[in-house]
């Protein structure tokens, strides 16, 4: 893999975000720039059919191999709340922790309750 | 050279560290790379790297006491790249194609009542452990991804930066229980699997969701946006009767 076609997959890469970015602010939706960005991504992809050696795939494969390292910095943000945080640890934790179990235990049962219906099995 | 001078020159290389961009992106790398190594050191899911990389440098920051918004001068170079790895995101939905298209409403169901639980809980459990209308609704948007969450935050009358924080910790939660949770009531469909990660812990689910699978990714990718549809238009109108 040489370093060019990642360059041009990242510029591929920022200019669907740019225009994500723009779109939303430009029609004043309250929706992030950068999910609409994957959107015209994909319709990129599903139309271009880009083969695994192209920048297409290069690029965002080296982005979403390391996913976790660019949610570092936001997370760190946690330290300006540390106080807030244990002044009112009993509702946020019952808040945030029963709220997010509930969440997933019913998104799952319900997902994989109907997807019975659907025989694909992946 | 006097011994006042080397003191001097300390202050400064100290003023110069903590204020160059530097130190911020050398500290995230370096604490990832931290926690990348004791999670395959020690195979525990509890060792996320990205929960250990926090740790490290919230307690890093507070020993110190370099304030957030100078570790920003950095950190933020490398945060900024979280949208252009969520326009990545397409990659495995592009790869499932033929998985996602035949799965449509088992999708929109999914997302439809995770959103209307994950928001509905949590409105009404912080209220019940005695937190006040203002925290309630710090937590409402907590599913959503963190630019939608905070946002929606701002909004309904909550406290941003603290939704934020939330939102991360559940992203967190999922990427650590999330896997180990679906193993204990028996669901094995990876589609079902990602459903359940995308729709209740957004992107930092989604990574992790990556890592179980291909499939499992790409569902968790695309209910994540979903999820910060149904939830920007669910948190107001629940509003009207929490």
């Amino acid at each position: 893999m040489s370093n060019a076609p990642v360059l041009k997959g990242l510029l591929v890469l920022l200019t669907c975000q740019l225009a994500g970015e723009v779109a939303v602010r430009f029609t004043g939706v309250e929706f992030p720039g950068p999910v609409v960005g994957m959107l015209l991504f994909l319709v990129l992809l599903r139309t271009r059919k880009p083969a695994d050696s192209s920048a297409l795939v290069a690029a965002p494969s080296l982005l979403l191999r390391h996913l976790h390292l660019l949610f570092i910095p936001a997370g760190v943000g946690i330290v300006v709340y540390l106080g807030r945080i244990a002044d009112d640890a009993w509702p946020l934790a019952l808040g945030l922790w029963g709220s997010w179990l509930i969440g997933f235990v019913v998104t799952a049962l319900v997902a994989s309750g109907l997807l019975r219906t659907v025989k694909d099995h992946a | 050279m006097r011994v006042y001078e080397l003191g001097l020159h300390a202050s400064r290389t100290w003023d110069w560290l903590t204020t160059s961009p530097l130190f911020g992106i050398t500290i995230t790398v370096a604490a990832y790379a931290l926690g990348r190594w004791l999670h395959e050191r020690t195979r525990s899911p509890v060792f996320q790297p990205v929960l250990v990389a926090i740790v490290v440098i919230v307690a890093f920051l507070k020993i110190t006491g370099v304030g957030y918004a100078e570790y920003l001068v950095g950190g933020s170079y490398v945060g900024f790249w979280l949208g252009a790895a969520t326009v990545a995101l397409a990659l495995p939905l592009h790869h499932e194609w033929h998985l996602v298209k035949r799965a449509a409403a088992p999708i929109t169901a999914g997302v439809l009542a995770g959103a209307l639980v994950s928001i509905t809980s949590a409105i009404l459990l912080t209220e019940v452990a005695g937190g006040s209308r203002e925290l309630q609704l710090t937590m409402a948007p907590k599913a959503a991804t963190t630019p939608v969450s905070l946002a929606l935050s701002t909004q309904i009358g909550g406290i941003p930066a603290l939704t934020a924080a939330l939102t991360i910790l559940a992203g967190i939660t999922g990427a650590i229980l999330g896997p180990w949770i679906l193993d204990r009531i028996g669901v094995t469909d990876l589609r079902a699997r990602g459903i359940a990660m995308g729709s209740v812990t957004h992107g930092i689910g989604t990574a992790r969701a990556l890592q179980e699978s291909r499939t499992e990714g790409a569902f968790s990718a695309l209910c994540m946006g979903l999820t910060a549809v149904a939830t920007s238009a669910l948190v107001p109108l629940l509003l009207l009767t929490l």
